[in-house]
């Protein structure tokens, strides 16, 4: 399911394409040939981030011992990282816990000035927190609550159009339109301490989005989110990057959101960068096998030559093999010609993940 | 930042304020209630002072103190601002990074708010000034012009104290042991304000330290407005004065936020 939602992926359009067709449909055959270019939204250079750690031992001597002499430890959060986001990509920014995602996306919305390096969110240092900036992009972290508790969310949604000075017109038609797609029409007015996670969530996206940024950092939007509730999430926010033609940098510790909205991953581990490409080609570079399922009437009796036997019954059999020797058993394979079905895949993603984060550790 | 821009903030932003408290108008009023517990104490004290001391103390009658302290209760509610001490509750909550992500300063949001609450606190307040006026029955013959003057001097009061406070909430980005500095100043205010007592019934140096701290120009002098012990000369001048302290207290504030800032955006939230 996971291989397809991939395959789903990448037959799909990218948003920066389908805003050059708009462009076509707008300005003629000429603006297609020649398309204007536009500067990457987001570019990181070099990007660096240490706190200092108090460090202390406990015990009361430990304690007094540092009325007098405090120590503290650096730790390089977010080390040396470089990147940069196309106009209209939604970029995975997948890592485990302590990575340095967060920190990362705190730096490019301005909540954390860098230690080194550099990094421009369209075109503005994000941590100088100018205006400008900060009415064109969007943070959404999931969990934190930025609506009024105590009053319906469309109370927060009045003060965000006064907020961001969003016009009438583009407030009234991007409030109907979100509230239609995430069907929250009699949520409205209810007070938002009354609304389940779901519910909530569904009505922070919309109160980040009413005033059209054009960078989104989604810091796990679906946290603590059923799976039809993460489906629709999900939805709405590729309705948005396509409408909006908006670029979103997602983390999330749900592959499947990364999966479904992702065609490229950063993949960070202890404050670097371990990768950055296409989703499919992460399995290619951190899995040394594939997974061969084959369905013939009479297989092979000893497989275990071409492979692990990950699963065997009489009609049917799973080997784990080594990327290299794929194309000589699955040969081997369909030389029986009684094979009826036989298919070719990447390990599910979530192992190569684990499996990226494991081999991170050793190293 | 454009004034049209800031009339329109202020208003969506006092309108969340008005809002929220009215949405707990029962607590609310219970505050309210409890805000009077100090008054009526100071009241029924100097009231009995005063009939003892053959009906005046300190250039104050019974039926003036009676007037000044139920002023009190309402300058109380307008004094009510953004307390130091809840930055660390902001911070470790993550509020502040949700304020730092919009694009209007934090402190405009924070006034704006405690602005449109106070209006459902006036109006809690209502009843319970009624019931020490009828219990009490103070002498309180303001002229129009003590009655706007006290308008703009209860605000500006509110403005002076407001800044003052959120100064010190910046303490917080430098040492998570500010808890004791609040308190000290806090003990001032109550001693060098008019809170406690009318300051013209402290000894001279008090009066004079007075003069040099914020403390009486957002709590005494808005009293003494409302109760017709200040000529209109005075009221403007004294207007003037809290302006000046807003200004000042106003200008520190944007020379600190920066730096509070920039050591929050280097610790982290």
């Amino acid at each position: 399911m996971v291989f397809n939602l991939i395959q789903d992926r990448l037959l799909r359009q990218h948003p920066a394409d389908r805003r050059l067709h708009r462009n076509r449909a707008g300005r003629g055959e000429g603006a297609w040939q020649t398309p204007v270019p536009v500067a990457d939204p987001v570019v990181v250079s070099d990007l660096r981030k240490v706190f200092k750690v108090p460090v202390r031992d406990s015990g009361v001597r430990a304690s007094v011992r540092s009325l007098f002499q405090r120590e503290h430890r650096d730790v390089v959060a977010v080390d040396d990282i470089s990147f940069s986001l196309k106009p209209g990509e939604i970029v995975g920014f997948l890592g485990p816990n302590g990575a340095g995602k967060t920190t990362t996306i705190k730096m490019l919305t301005g909540l954390l000035h860098a230690d080194g390096g550099d990094a421009r969110v369209l075109g503005h240092q994000p941590w100088l927190r100018s205006k400008e900036l900060l009415r064109r992009i969007a943070l959404v972290m999931g969990q934190r609550n930025n609506l009024q508790w105590d009053l319906p969310a469309s109370d927060s949604f009045e003060l965000n159009r006064a907020v961001y000075q969003i016009p009438d017109a583009d407030f009234r038609r991007r409030s109907a339109e979100y509230v239609e797609l995430l069907e929250v029409g009699d949520l409205l007015t209810k007070p938002v301490r009354n609304l389940s996670l779901g519910e909530r969530m569904k009505m922070e996206i919309v109160g980040a989005l009413l005033h059209g940024p054009e960078v989104l950092f989604l810091d796990e939007p679906t946290i603590g989110l059923d799976i039809t509730m993460q489906k629709r999430l999900r939805q709405f926010i590729l309705d948005y990057n396509a409408e909006e033609g908006a670029t979103v940098l997602l983390t999330s510790h749900y592959m499947a959101d990364v999966v479904a909205l992702a065609q490229r991953v950063i993949v960070i581990h202890h404050g670097a960068i371990l990768y950055d490409g296409d989703l499919s080609g992460l399995a290619g570079r951190f899995s040394a096998t594939k997974t061969i399922r084959v369905t013939a009437p009479d297989l092979p009796v000893d497989p275990s030559s071409m492979g692990t036997v990950l699963e065997r019954t009489p009609e049917k059999l799973v080997l784990e093999v080594d990327r290299s020797r794929v194309a000589e058993v699955a040969a081997a394979l369909l030389s029986n010609s009684a094979v009826t079905d036989l298919s070719i895949e990447d390990p599910p993603i979530d192992d190569v993940i684990d499996r990226v984060f494991s081999d991170g550790d050793d190293g | 930042m454009s004034i049209g821009f800031l009339r329109d903030y202020y208003v969506a932003a006092g309108r969340i304020g008005f809002q929220r408290d009215i949405q707990y108008r029962a607590a609310t009023f219970v505050n309210v209630l409890g805000f009077m517990i100090e008054p009526a104490i100071y009241l029924v004290v100097w009231r009995t002072v005063a009939t003892e001391q053959g009906g005046v103390v300190g250039g104050y009658t019974v039926d003036a103190f009676t007037a000044y302290y139920i002023v009190w209760t309402l300058v109380r509610v307008f004094n009510l601002a953004f307390a130091p001490n809840a930055w660390e509750w902001r911070i470790r909550r993550g509020r502040l990074n949700e304020m730092l992500s919009a694009p209007v300063h934090p402190f405009h949001r924070d006034f704006a708010y405690f602005a449109g609450a106070k209006f459902v606190w006036t109006l809690m307040w209502i009843p319970v000034a009624a019931v020490l006026t009828v219990t009490f029955r103070p002498t309180l013959h303001p002229t129009l012009v003590q009655v706007l003057g006290f308008v703009v001097a209860i605000w500006a009061g509110f403005a002076v104290r407001f800044v003052l406070l959120y100064l010190l909430g910046m303490i917080t980005f430098w040492t998570t042991r500010g808890q004791a500095i609040f308190d000290l100043v806090v003990a001032a205010e109550l001693l060098l304000s008019g809170r406690l007592v009318p300051l013209s019934l402290m000894p001279d140096w008090v009066q004079t330290a007075s003069n040099f701290v914020p403390f009486r120009w957002a709590f005494q002098f808005p009293i003494e407005v409302a109760i017709g012990r200040i000529e209109p000369l005075g009221i403007l001048t004294g207007i003037g004065i809290q302006i000046l302290w807003a200004t000042g207290l106003g200008a520190a504030l944007a020379w600190v936020w920066p730096r509070a800032i920039r050591r929050y955006t280097a610790v982290g939230g």
